[in-house]
């Protein structure tokens, strides 16, 4: 209830309002889970605005996967970081075997969930692309009939960047590309996964035509 | 106050508008019915488009001074944020940005108040002497010229320029005895919005030479000259029924609007093209951005806020 009502009453109106999307590739979003969905991470506001995606209803099913040092380092912040944003929390330095760690996703897959993923990591430079964990192979190794849905933002890092506190409204574009499926290789699974990816970001900025300098 | 009560012309242009896009909607719908083989997709789309427009444009205007002066502001705000998405920032600027977008609200809050001398210095003296300075504290000097020019130049198109619009509704109702409180607003945008579209038909029906080929190639000096004779006919007919203005006045407000609407269009083209873009933007489907559509509303309403304003206020 907490989270459908902070969906409803902050986060669709800022992103939706405030910012502004523009997706490109909506057709692509899975309608029902399981699914996971791939995003470049520039800011905290990525995983809220491809929340923001989906439809009020489907909210309860989608959840971002992030960092357990980061979210949860005091009691306040992972409370809210759980039970109103939704979040995952992975304990991304445990000594824990991996099986262990990621077992909070299996279950959550296996529950028909939608989760989302920033395969990069921490925080990278505005529309850059980091190099991307190869985490989620281990993952979709384990789930082979989950599709992976990658999505490019390109905006956000301008709105809110790392180390900025106050959030200035741009409008983003957000390219979504039809899912991936596993094929029975890691290698080749994230070769497909970064080729994706690399493809929505030279969109996005042919788009763009590359007003950055 | 209370809008509710408008005089009869006005409502009669409400009526004529809606017919306009009835008519409209069932001229496309039997443009796709009569040649099944040409795609009328862009059109449908541009016209369903125009009764949103419509539609927030009357929110805007009939309620009263607050709900028409936070809709206006907010139209600013698209137009600042769709801007500012297209032209290249400094990260460096990042808080600067929330400085001039707080300038919208404050614009809005002196039209609110009817503080004229205020209003129009505002923007072009005290954010144009403030925004350079918060600049300076933060340090970054590469690109400083580009970023005050840019930042200071989109203020003044989108929220400056446009505020007059909602300006439009706060000066005294006495003198538009014809027009009431929201006369002389819909005149201007109803002209404006009426240049561009028949600027466009004569273009296409009798258009050869090429008016100013570099900045938009599609503009021919038989469409300029059509919509702003079109524009001059339909100002003079409709002045006395919505504004304060005599026939000869009317006249000139035709030409003003024809002409500057036309200039206010090619500068938003040279925007885009400089940066490289078709569309500003893709909140309107069917004409692209919201500068895309007010582009000629950034030149018409300072002018003709100023035209009107020096005869008869």
């Amino acid at each position: 209830m907490l989270r459908y009502l902070f969906y409803l009453l902050i986060v669709k109106p800022l992103v939706l309002v405030v910012l502004g999307i523009n997706a490109r590739g909506r057709e692509h979003l899975p309608q029902h889970g399981p699914a996971i969905l791939v995003a470049n991470h520039n800011s905290h506001l990525d995983a809220l605005a491809l929340m923001s995606l989906f439809p009020q209803a489907m909210i309860g099913d989608v959840h971002p996967v992030a960092a357990a040092d980061y979210f949860c380092k005091n009691r306040c912040l992972k409370w809210l970081a759980i039970n109103v944003a939704g979040i995952i929390p992975i304990d991304r330095n445990s000594q824990a075997s991996s099986r262990d760690v990621l077992a909070p996703i299996y279950q959550a897959l296996d529950n028909h969930k939608i989760l989302i993923f920033f395969p990069e990591g921490t925080r990278g430079e505005p529309e850059n692309l980091g190099k991307m964990k190869n985490g989620i192979a281990s993952i979709i190794a384990e789930r082979s009939h989950v599709p992976v849905v990658p999505v490019f933002f390109y905006g956000l890092g301008k709105a809110l960047p790392k180390g900025e506190v106050i959030l200035v409204p741009f409008f983003i574009d957000a390219f979504i590309d039809q899912p991936i499926h596993w094929l029975g290789n890691r290698q080749e699974f994230m070769a497909n996964l970064k080729r994706a990816m690399a493809d929505l970001q030279a969109k996005a900025i042919r788009l763009k035509n590359d007003l950055e300098d | 106050m209370n809008w509710a009560t408008f005089p009869e012309s006005v409502l009669i242009a409400f009526l004529v508008m809606g017919g306009m896009l009835v008519f409209a909607s069932l001229a496309s719908i039997a443009l796709v019915k009569l040649k099944p083989d040409r795609d009328y997709q862009e059109l449908r789309l541009r016209i369903k488009t125009w009764w949103w427009i419509a539609a927030v444009f009357a929110l805007a205007v009939i309620f009263n001074k607050t709900v028409s002066v936070i809709i206006f502001g907010f139209i600013s705000f698209l137009a600042f944020k769709e801007y500012l998405s297209l032209i290249p920032t400094r990260r460096a600027d990042h808080r600067v940005l929330f400085w001039a977008y707080l300038a919208i609200p404050v614009q809005y809050y002196w039209v609110w108040l009817g503080w004229y001398g205020t209003f129009i210095i505002f923007i072009p003296v005290y954010l144009l002497l403030f925004l350079p300075m918060r600049m300076v504290l933060i340090g970054e000097t590469q690109g400083f010229l580009r970023a005050v020019g840019t930042i200071h130049w989109g203020l003044m198109i989108t929220v400056f320029s446009l505020s007059h619009m909602a300006y439009l509704l706060v000066l005294p109702e006495t003198v538009n005895a014809a027009g009431g409180v929201v006369g002389l607003l819909i005149y201007l945008v109803f002209l404006t919005e009426i240049n561009d579209v028949s600027q466009y038909i004569w273009g296409k029906t009798f258009g050869r030479r090429k008016i100013i080929p570099k900045v938009s190639p599609g503009k021919t000096f038989a469409g300029f000259i059509g919509g702003v004779l079109t524009t001059i006919l339909l100002a003079a007919l409709l002045a006395a029924y919505l504004t304060p203005l005599t026939l000869y006045e009317a006249v000139g407000a035709g030409a003003l609007i024809g002409i500057a609407g036309f200039i206010g269009d090619v500068t938003i083209s040279a925007l885009k093209r400089d940066l490289g873009v078709k569309d500003s933007g893709s909140i309107l489907p069917g004409h692209g951005g919201i500068l895309d559509r007010l582009d000629s509303l950034t030149y018409t309403a300072p002018l003709f806020f100023h035209y009107v304003y020096y005869l008869h206020y």
